[in-house]
């Protein structure tokens, strides 16, 4: 009987650490899978912009240097999306993001563009895609603050430290039309 | 376990309903076998314990049979048709946008054609989940507001509240037909039976005090449930959607409309998003609502 008690207590405290790695996992395969969300909707946005261009060219051939602004921004996105981490690939969308509002503005002048039906459906796609960046950004960043929580707090961080569990990067896009509303007007 | 955030965590109330699931099971598995013994007693003095194997095998199946198909047969008694690729699209793109920020593959979407701005969800968990709304509420609720309304539905499938409600209202629904059928065998075959034994009187008042009383504590259950879980429905959404007037401001509008859902019933109304029915105020109004009243919801959506 004496020989039972102290294998009771080092089963239990084996259940308990294998429960906390186990949980561990779980929120880190989380991150990865909300982050899976953020990327669909990113390279959704990459394919609708030559469409956006060649359909605004059409009609507003002059404004070379938003075209070739978006382009770029669209480039150094792919790019960061590459090689970049999160930071820096948040970056990269971010000004993507700005070049695109310009864009709009731009096309805004153009009465005849906007009746078009083709502008239409892609500016409404354009709208649609950034609102699912903006929640699955949220959803991502959320489940980022879970799991840093849980490797920052007794008694998981611990384990964190004892397996190599890592904090993860936020995602944090600043929102382009607030910064750059004002500049839309009188024109 | 869970952050110390105010963040109302998704996996959280996952797990709290995963327990509530089973209690709920538990609880109406228990009257079903308490209805059954007393229903064999006084048939066959002794009998009782022979009925306990059938009535578990009846909840069993009920409750196998809602977590698989009751979603559909909600949704064809609701006469629900659904959206072909390309119809409404604004409808799909809120609830595509809104299932990704809960982290939810999007539901299949449901049309009703009825004038009554209402919503349902429904569905076992968030891979089989289909969200119902009417014509009414796309056409008198604007954008925001349907936003609220889809977050309100959709935070139902994300927490599994859905499997929750498919089987109380089924396994309701059991046990309304299991007693209708006991008082209809006390009308026709219970008297002869009692003569003949002498004995059993106590029996017999027992067993219809128990058909008077189970499917009465049953739908007491589900209202509870449910109007409980609106409440957090509405937190959640609102949080989801980052703007809670536009939910207070959908509530306002379903309430100031008095067109009933025609093809909502009984058993259906707690599902909805409001109380669909429209049903005059009762003594006992309260106690026997499917919904919490929509001043109170609109109130604390307007505290937050």
């Amino acid at each position: 009987m004496e020989i039972l008690i102290p294998l009771v207590v080092i089963a239990v405290i084996v259940l308990f650490v294998i429960g906390l790695y186990n949980r561990l996992v779980t929120m880190r395969q989380r991150v990865r899978e909300a982050w899976a969300d953020i990327d669909v909707q990113l390279k959704r946005r990459w394919d609708l912009i030559p469409n956006l261009i060649e359909t605004v060219k059409g009609y507003a051939a002059h404004e070379r240097q938003t075209f070739e602004a978006v382009t770029q921004a669209r480039s150094a996105a792919m790019a960061a999306a590459q090689s970049g981490s999160p930071e820096q690939r948040a970056q990269a969308e971010t000004a993507l993001g700005g070049a695109l509002l310009n864009l709009r503005a731009v096309a805004e002048a153009y009465p005849q563009l906007q009746a078009v039906q083709e502008f239409k459906d892609l500016s409404e796609n354009l709208r649609d895609t950034e609102d699912k960046i903006a929640f699955a950004r949220r959803f991502y960043n959320g489940n980022v603050r879970d799991y840093n929580t849980a490797i920052q707090t007794v008694p998981t961080n611990i384990l964190a430290g004892m397996f190599g569990f890592t904090a993860e990067q936020y995602f944090e896009m600043t929102d382009p039309a607030q910064r750059e509303a004002p500049k839309v007007s009188f024109s | 376990m869970a952050a110390p955030q105010s963040r109302l965590n998704i996996y959280d109330a996952v797990a709290a309903n995963r327990w509530r699931t089973v209690a709920l099971i538990t609880v109406f598995t228990g009257l079903l076998i308490a209805l059954g013994y007393v229903v064999g007693e006084v048939f066959a003095p002794g009998g009782g314990v022979a009925m306990v194997p059938a009535a578990l095998g009846l909840s069993g199946v009920s409750a196998t049979a809602s977590y698989f198909a009751g979603d559909k047969l909600v949704l064809a008694q609701s006469q629900a048709r659904e959206l072909a690729a390309g119809e409404e699209t604004q409808l799909r793109n809120i609830v595509e946008t809104l299932s990704i920020g809960l982290g939810i593959p999007p539901p299949r979407i449901y049309l009703i054609d009825d004038t009554a701005p209402n919503a349902f969800a429904t569905g076992r968990d968030p891979k089989h989940a289909s969200i119902a709304v009417t014509r009414g509420l796309i056409d008198k609720l604007d954008r925001t507001e349907q936003e609220g309304v889809i977050a309100h539905e959709l935070s139902h499938v994300g927490n599994h509240d859905i499997r929750v409600m498919l089987l109380v209202t089924v396994l309701v629904g059991t046990i309304a037909l299991l007693s209708d059928w006991m008082f209809r065998s006390f009308a026709f075959g219970g008297g002869r039976r009692g003569r003949d034994r002498g004995g059993g009187g106590i029996i017999l008042i027992i067993a219809i005090a128990l058909a008077i009383l189970t499917p009465i504590i049953a739908m007491l259950i589900q209202f509870a449930v449910s109007r409980q879980r609106e409440y957090l429905a509405d937190a959640s959404g609102a949080l989801l959607t980052r703007y809670p007037p536009g939910l207070a401001s959908a509530l306002r509008k379903i309430a100031a409309d008095k067109e009933a859902l025609e093809v909502a019933n009984k058993a259906t109304a707690s599902l909805y998003f409001a109380n669909p029915l429209k049903d005059a105020p009762r003594a006992m109004d309260g106690l026997f609502d499917t919904h919490p009243p929509i001043a109170e919801r609109i109130r604390r959506l307007e505290a937050m």
